[in-house]
């Protein structure tokens, strides 16, 4: 592959923050960096994007997508349109979030890892997110859902459909 | 050097006055604010709405004199979102749990009209309202010689006056740091509110003239006033309103709630870069290691180790390059001081960390934080920006020739990376898999350079340290541990939030006094502190005093000061399986007796909670998690089998209870229970059956239900639709 396809698949966006990157004394130690901008840029990290990184970031496409893989965060799969994270950690826990997530996978027919049939919700299943006060919590992209209760799921899941199609018209 | 120091105030004197103007410029003093928090929490409980229905309100009214201010987190989670009003002249007024109708009403009734709802208040509701309330010190520490408590004193002294409720109303407080050495055991201390007075009383004509001088005659007794220079007094007049209700002592936490997180200029007013200031006017690193080190400063992270010897470590390291990190990966679930830290008070952290690089030499450092805390990011990053701004962060800072730069990290959630090895090498863009140590980071950690890594309230101590005196921080806490610790409260409790008291508190007073013990009348059962490398603390030890040593001894450790509440529903052996099934889940996968270890613990206790265990097996599981604490890597493996050790060593009848009677005590364990169906409870409202998703449940309208045990799947849907408590758990 050449530098001009690897800076086409990742876009010009990724491609100058990947040279303001190695100007840096150690580009290498952006590597998360520009992985996590390419996330939000297209939802997952995809094999071509693995590769166009460790091209314009001269980091061997071994470690990328070794570094891909270890960390949780990172998904190697498309994900619906929007994000669920169901919080999974100890205060979520004792108050119930197994009834919530069994719930959620109910509802959307999909398990942790998965994206429901019409595309709109990937369910993930993550280590507290800090609001461990009002558990149980999921967070839907970047909104945190506090207390949620198994009554609640249908709902809240509407709310996103509705702003959904609001977006489309 | 004379000069280097002249430079340096008069270019934090420019500062100051810069962030003088500014707030003057925001409104006059008889101004009423309205004080709304803003952290993901507090967000999550609904505060942007009560903001920008706040803010339609003020534009409606036309009034020019009301501001509208943001705020980080108090930390009362369960009581969010909630909504300050100070009113010149009046006792502040929290409210909690603030809707879109309250907030109409607090704005119709207590802001335009003076009446303030309270029912509605913050750990409400109150009575009536008062003229003054007269907070008195019940720690222990300062306590004084005379033979009637200082509370009871006050007491009486008010009830013999005949002081009515509506004058002034009583109550006890935490330490309110202004206990010296020298003072231990010969006074006590007051505070008056609103007017935020701090007396020192040394006996009952002391109380006396207060209640004749300033309650009655509207005077404030100068000679009684905590004198100048302590903390207690600077405290008070800055944080009195927030800091210490609920009976807590902050000092890590002291801003949090009460500044705005986003202006410099208010963080200037709370004393800001004042601790840099002086450190870079004295221009001797080894003397901010010495006040360090002098204040007993141990790391909050979990280990515990003495900051002032680490930073000594790091200063003496060998020259050239050196790294500072702020470790902010926060992974231990159920703990969330750090994000609120940095939610609330960014600049705190980032100025503890500016003189921590002056301290130790490093010329970059790095805030190493997870990316589930969106908000938290935002705000350390806004944060930095305005540092280079205001040039407190770059080149030659404040014009003494140091030189710092800070940028962010981010992690990608892996649990693992909150271990200092591992979070060297995710810095350096490696998977984060922990090495052998030594060397320590100290010697040889980012690019083999010296690095100095310290937790967020570890960092968030250091400037009140400088401010206020490390005698004074030392004093707080135990013989061996200076100063507060934050401890998040959360699960069965029924106050959720964030507590933060001296070392050496006991469990009892976080959890039963702060906490208000287990939510809905359940029985406390446990404590969980640690997280997945700690342990659990039955209810009868609630004496035990918070410490890092303390809490080792019974079993446990003090962790990053998460504390999950356990109430008779839970299920030890249940608990102890979740942990592990976290700690096998963030195995970095690198040595066996991890990796390995875990796993096979885990199907040990897979098989108990589906009730084929057999005595052997517990016994099997110990040695497994003995040898997987000694023959581990690193902290993670080392520490994964404490939750199942001390699970054994306090409720090990409940292990015996699963393996030999197949009986889960807790009634939580699927496989263990199965759902009956009380006939005479049962008035056939068909709504189990009707939700049974696989239809094993008999019955006719308005005739008894019967649930088919071989075909049910236990999913409890029965027993949570039932309303009226016909389907039983056995
Ligand atoms: C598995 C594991 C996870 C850890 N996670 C964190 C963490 O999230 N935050 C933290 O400050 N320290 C964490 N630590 C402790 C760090 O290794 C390190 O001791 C600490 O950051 C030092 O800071 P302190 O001296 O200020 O406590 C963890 C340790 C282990 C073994
Ligand atoms: S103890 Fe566990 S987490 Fe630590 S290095 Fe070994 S396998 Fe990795
Ligand atoms: S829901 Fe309860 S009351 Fe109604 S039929 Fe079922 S067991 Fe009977
Ligand atoms: S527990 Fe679930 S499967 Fe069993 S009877 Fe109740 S609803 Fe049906
Ligand atoms: S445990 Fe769920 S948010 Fe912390
Ligand atoms: S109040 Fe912010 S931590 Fe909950």
């Amino acid at each position: 592959m050449v530098e001009a396809d690897s800076r086409a698949v990742l876009g010009e966006d990724i491609a100058e923050f990947i040279d303001e990157c190695r100007k840096d004394e150690h580009p290498r130690g952006l590597l998360i960096a520009v992985l996590h901008k390419v996330q939000a840029k297209f939802g997952f990290l995809d094999g071509p994007h693995l590769d166009a990184v460790a091209q314009l970031l001269r980091v061997p496409a071994a470690d990328v997508s070794g570094v891909a893989s270890f960390y949780h965060y990172f998904r190697l799969k498309p994900r619906g349109k929007y994000m669920i994270h169901i919080c999974m950690g100890t205060a979520c826990f004792v108050k119930g979030a197994d009834l919530v997530a069994a719930k959620l996978k109910d509802e959307l027919g999909i398990t942790f890892g998965e994206t429901s049939p019409d595309g709109m919700f990937s369910l993930e299943g993550t280590r507290c997110i800090g609001t461990c006060g009002l558990a149980p919590v999921m967070m839907i992209d970047e909104n945190v859902h506090a207390e949620v209760t198994p009554d609640k799921i249908p709902v809240i899941l509407e709310e996103y459909l509705q702003k959904a199609r609001a977006e489309k018209e | 050097m004379k000069t280097v120091a002249s430079q340096v105030s008069k270019q934090f004197n420019a500062l100051s006055e810069r962030a003088q103007k500014h707030l003057k410029s925001l409104g006059h003093p008889q101004s009423v604010v309205i004080q709304v928090g803003s952290a993901t929490c507090e967000n999550a409980a609904g505060s942007r709405e009560v903001r920008s229905e706040f803010q339609k309100h003020i534009a409606a009214s036309g009034r020019d004199d009301i501001i509208l201010r943001q705020t980080g987190c108090t930390g009362r989670c369960s009581r969010e979102p909630i909504v300050s009003v100070f009113k010149p002249g009046q006792v502040p007024i929290k409210y909690e749990l603030v809707n879109r109708e309250l907030v109409h009403e607090i704005f119709t009734q207590h802001v335009l009209a003076g009446e303030p709802l309270l029912d509605k208040v913050l750990d409400g509701p109150m009575t009536h309202m008062y003229r003054y309330e007269l907070l008195y010190c019940a720690s222990e520490r300062c306590g004084w010689n005379e033979t009637k408590s200082c509370g009871d004193a006050l007491r009486e002294k008010i009830a013999a006056k005949g002081l009515g409720k509506e004058t002034l109303r009583v109550d006890q407080a935490s330490c309110f740091g202004a206990c010296g050495v020298e003072q231990i055991g010969k006074c006590s201390h007051i505070l008056v509110r609103p007017d935020k007075v701090l007396y020192r009383i040394r006996s009952e004509a002391d109380i006396d003239t207060i209640i004749d001088e300033h309650i009655l005659g509207g005077q404030i007794v100068d000679k009684l006033v905590v004198p100048g220079k302590t903390v207690g007094r600077k405290f008070m007049e800055l944080y009195g309103d927030v800091s210490f209700f609920n009976r807590q002592s902050r000092v890590a936490m002291r801003h949090n709630g009460v500044i705005d997180p986003t202006s410099m200029e208010e963080y200037f007013r709370y004393r800001g870069f004042h601790a840099l200031a002086t450190v870079l006017e004295k221009g001797d690193p080894n003397w901010v290691i010495e006040q360090i080190t002098e204040a007993k400063l141990r790391g909050r992270g979990g280990g515990g180790f003495s900051t002032g010897a680490k930073w000594t470590m790091g200063a003496n390291s060998a020259k050239g390059v050196r790294y500072l990190v702020c470790n902010a990966d926060e992974g231990d679930p159920g703990a969330f001081m750090d994000r609120s830290m940095l939610e609330s008070d960014p600049l705190n952290v980032v100025e503890g960390m500016i003189i921590g690089a002056y301290a130790i030499g490093a010329t970059q450092g790095y805030v190493y934080i997870r990316a589930e805390y969106p908000l938290a990011i935002e705000r350390i990053k806004h944060a930095i920006q305005l540092c280079r701004e205001w040039g407190l962060l770059g080149k030659d800072i404040l014009g003494s020739g140091f030189d710092f730069e800070l940028d962010i990290r981010l992690g990608a959630g892996a649990f693992v990376c909150g271990e200092e090895t591992a979070l060297i090498h995710s810095i350096e863009g490696e998977r984060g898999q922990p090495r052998f140590r030594p060397p320590y980071p100290t010697e040889s950690g980012i690019w083999g350079r010296p690095t100095v890594i310290n937790n967020v309230e570890t960092f968030a101590n250091i400037t009140a340290i400088l401010n206020y005196g490390a005698d004074w921080f030392g004093q707080i806490g135990t013989e061996v541990s200076g100063g507060t610790k934050v401890f998040a409260l959360a699960g069965k409790v029924l106050h959720t939030g964030l507590v933060e008291v001296p070392m050496g508190t006991t469990l009892h007073d976080v959890v039963m006094e702060i906490g208000g013990g287990a939510a809905g009348k359940k029985k406390l059962k446990a404590i969980q502190t640690g997280g997945s490398a700690g342990g659990f603390i039955p209810a009868k030890w609630l004496d035990t005093k918070i410490d890092f040593d303390t809490l080792n001894k019974a079993g446990s450790i003090m962790g990053s000061g998460g504390m999950i509440v356990l109430d008779e529903d839970d299920c030890m052996v249940d608990i102890a399986k979740f942990f592990l099934v976290f700690s096998q889940e963030e195995s970095c996968g690198k040595c066996t007796p991890c990796r390995e270890g875990t796993t096979r613990m885990l199907e040990i206790l897979n098989k108990i909670t589906e009730g084929r265990g057999t005595e052997e097996d517990i016994e099997r599981l110990e040695r497994l998690a003995k040898l997987a604490q000694k023959a581990s890597l690193c902290g993670l493996g080392k520490t994964a089998p404490n939750p199942v050790l001390s699970t054994l060593e306090h409720f090990r009848e409940e292990f015996i209870a699963h393996v030999i009677e197949k009986r889960c005590p807790a009634k939580k364990c699927t496989a263990l229970i199965h759902y009956v169906i009380d006939e005479e409870k049962c008035i056939g409202c068909t709504a189990c059956a009707r939700n049974c998703p696989v239809n094993c449940i008999a019955g006719q309208r308005k005739q008894l239900h019967v649930i088919d045990q071989e075909h049910c799947i236990k999913c409890g849907r029965c027993f949570e639709v039932c309303r009226f408590e016909a389907v039983i758990k056995e």
